[in-house]
């Protein structure tokens, strides 16, 4: 996918503190398509947490690692695209925590999978790294 | 985010303020670990809170399980709408023991 049709193009470092910015560009585009108070919240929750992920599971806390982030409309539906260049993680390993198992952690794919519509995650064709591909309908 | 601890009526009372984020949340950890390790019985106050995500909410799950094992107490003061939608999203709002505010709390002594 080329960022050059995307609605938002946004490259930051893997550094938790960009996180905050991020959140906010997803929020304002969010609501500048006119998505209800409630998908709004859902898009900023589900890029926040795929970006913690790759944040501590890709990079492994190297904030030098760079993050991109792409949001495109297809008609009702909005298409959001993380690729990192971290090597490649295994996406099995990647499942959400039964909810009625009271513990910290494990809780942000269940984040995600809560708040998007799909959710795919994969290796890179052309070069090391990995990208989630998440899709929201929308209206 | 900001936070401030101060003991009021027998409580460590931590007011965690603004973003709650993987850029903080370890500094949000440690003052629950450490008010729950003093043996203080602690209410984290998420009035200030707009925005909590999954390690800041691993967080108080973290303080919740601390505080049973040694038989404090602890909960959840005045908790924001952004706060209370996360801890919706994870069912943890029937888990928590959670009070509009001190004052509710302290009227539970009867």
């Amino acid at each position: 996918m080329s960022a050059k049709n995307a609605l938002l193009a946004l490259r930051f470092a893997a550094d938790p503190r960009r996180l905050r910015r991020v959140r906010e560009r997803v929020q304002v585009l969010a609501e500048h398509l006119g998505c209800t108070r409630s998908q709004v919240s859902d898009l900023v929750i589900a890029v926040n947490e795929a970006c913690m992920n790759i944040i501590q599971h890709a990079y492994r806390g190297d904030k030098s690692g760079q993050i991109m982030l792409e949001i495109r409309r297809d008609g009702a539906e909005l298409e959001v695209l993380l690729t990192d260049f971290a090597p490649p993680v295994d996406h099995r390993a990647i499942r959400p925590r039964p909810l009625h198992e009271l513990r910290p952690g494990g809780l942000g794919t269940y984040f995600i999978q809560a708040s998007v519509d799909d959710c795919v995650y994969g290796h890179l064709a052309d070069r090391v790294g990995n990208y989630v591909r998440m899709t929201k309908k929308i209206n | 985010m900001v936070y401030q601890v101060k003991k009021d009526s027998g409580f460590a009372i931590i007011h965690l303020v603004g973003d709650i984020d993987l850029s903080c949340s370890p500094e949000a950890r440690k003052a629950i670990l450490d008010s729950l390790g003093a043996g203080q019985p602690t209410l984290v106050d998420l009035s200030g809170v707009t925005y909590i995500d999954s390690s800041g909410v691993a967080n108080l799950v973290e303080g919740y399980q601390t505080a049973k094992k040694k038989s404090l107490e602890f909960g959840l003061l005045g908790v924001s709408e952004a706060a209370f939608s996360v801890l919706e999203l994870a069912r943890l709002d029937k888990v928590f023991p959670i009070h509009g505010s001190l004052k509710e709390r302290l009227a539970k002594n009867g």
